[in-house]
């Protein structure tokens, strides 16, 4: 038999997939990152011509999902890390809401400062 | 403990609250889930049910269970969808609705009913080299562990397993790579790392570091969530990894 949902209705199991899914979605993104950076190898012009386009609201907002991403992942991994390195169960939960919470103000700091 | 009566059975008990629903999974890999209607009782357990349900309602099912008091690991099964020690389960804790479904554990063969086959599980604790190995013999002296060295803490954390297999049956590492040696395996494989008189130790770190061993595990915690003697694999098994990656350094595996 498998197990279902029901068997990964717990926190640890939802960090996990929240890091799994922030880094599909980052590696989705990388070749939309090289795209625009390549266009700095042409000209400053060039460059600044895509980079006016992050000026949109809409694309701002994308932005700042792409930085709650990365700062979920981050914290997610460097939780891992502190869990591998620092094996204290106690922390376990508690290193979670930290994870969670430190990807949101980054998210939230981001979101400040470019509207 | 229940005190089980033969009670009829659907016949007479209108109200919902002193009957329990009771989906039980029956056959072996092929199979479906069957409906019993089973008489609430006060401080009842989820064996209970079962073994209401084998001696009253259906001679026929198969299920496993030893010493009823969470010493022998054998009752472990899946509690409407979760492993659980069956018989230290109340079921006011899991089925306050009264409705309980119970299947085999996951990640095993199933022989019948709620009847797994353990083998796989139990072989991977040997492939895990999950048996102590001293030097010493009769004629030597006590070997003297002192109980609050940071190795005999350890052994203390991880030594209280009894074997379910509620944590193997949690674990999506195992369903995913079934080769993957699992969270008992590796946790017992921990507690002898951490036994100062054992001479096994590289043996040992070189059984678990392959493919299938702690470096596979993906830290979703599941079994340290599910295991009823709140032990966490997770941390014996992130201990592994730290003991084989500095072994692997040193050129000792």
């Amino acid at each position: 038999m498998k197990n279902d949902f029901r068997a990964r209705i717990h926190p640890a199991w939802w960090a996990f997939a929240l890091h799994r899914a922030s880094g599909v979605l980052l590696a989705l993104f990388l070749p939309a990152h090289f795209w625009l950076l390549g266009h700095a190898l042409q000209s400053a012009a060039a460059l600044d011509d895509v980079l006016q386009w992050t000026a949109l609201p809409v694309v701002k907002f994308a932005e700042t999902g792409l930085v709650l991403l990365l700062a979920a992942h981050m914290t997610g991994g460097i939780r891992l890390l502190m869990i591998e390195f620092l094996p204290w169960r106690e922390w376990q939960k508690t290193l979670l809401a930290l994870a969670a919470g430190a990807s949101v103000a980054i998210g939230l700091a981001f979101a400040l400062n470019v509207f | 403990m229940s005190n089980e009566k033969p009670a009829a059975t659907g016949a007479g008990s209108g109200a919902s609250r002193a009957a329990l629903n009771v989906r039980v999974w029956r056959g072996a890999g092929e199979g479906s889930f069957q409906t019993y209607e089973v008489p609430r009782q006060e401080s009842q357990t989820v064996l209970d049910v079962v073994t209401h349900i084998q001696r009253v309602i259906d001679p026929s099912l198969s299920y496993r269970f030893a010493c009823r008091v969470g010493v022998c690991g054998s009752c472990a099964m899946n509690v409407n969808g979760k492993a659980r020690w069956t018989c230290r389960t109340h079921v006011e804790k899991v089925a306050a609705d009264g409705n309980l479904e119970i299947a085999p554990l996951s990640n095993l063969p199933v022989i019948k009913d709620l009847v797994t086959d353990m083998k796989e599980f139990f072989d991977k604790w040997a492939r895990a080299r999950g048996r102590f190995a001293g030097a010493r013999t009769r004629d030597d002296d006590f070997a003297r562990v002192m109980p609050d060295s940071p190795q005999r803490r350890n052994v203390d954390a991880g030594i209280e397993c009894i074997g379910c297999g509620a944590c193997y049956s949690a674990c999506d590492v195992v369903q995913s790579n079934p080769a993957y040696l699992g969270p008992a395996a590796l946790n017992r494989a921990w507690t002898l790392h951490n036994d100062v008189r054992d001479v096994m130790r590289v043996e040992r770190l070189a059984s678990v570091a392959g493919d299938a061993g702690c470096h596979a595990c993906h830290t979703h915690t599941s079994c340290s969530e599910r295991c009823p003697k709140q032990i966490s694999p997770t941390l014996g098994i992130a201990g592994l990894k730290r003991a084989a990656a500095v072994a692997a350094l040193s050129g000792e595996i």
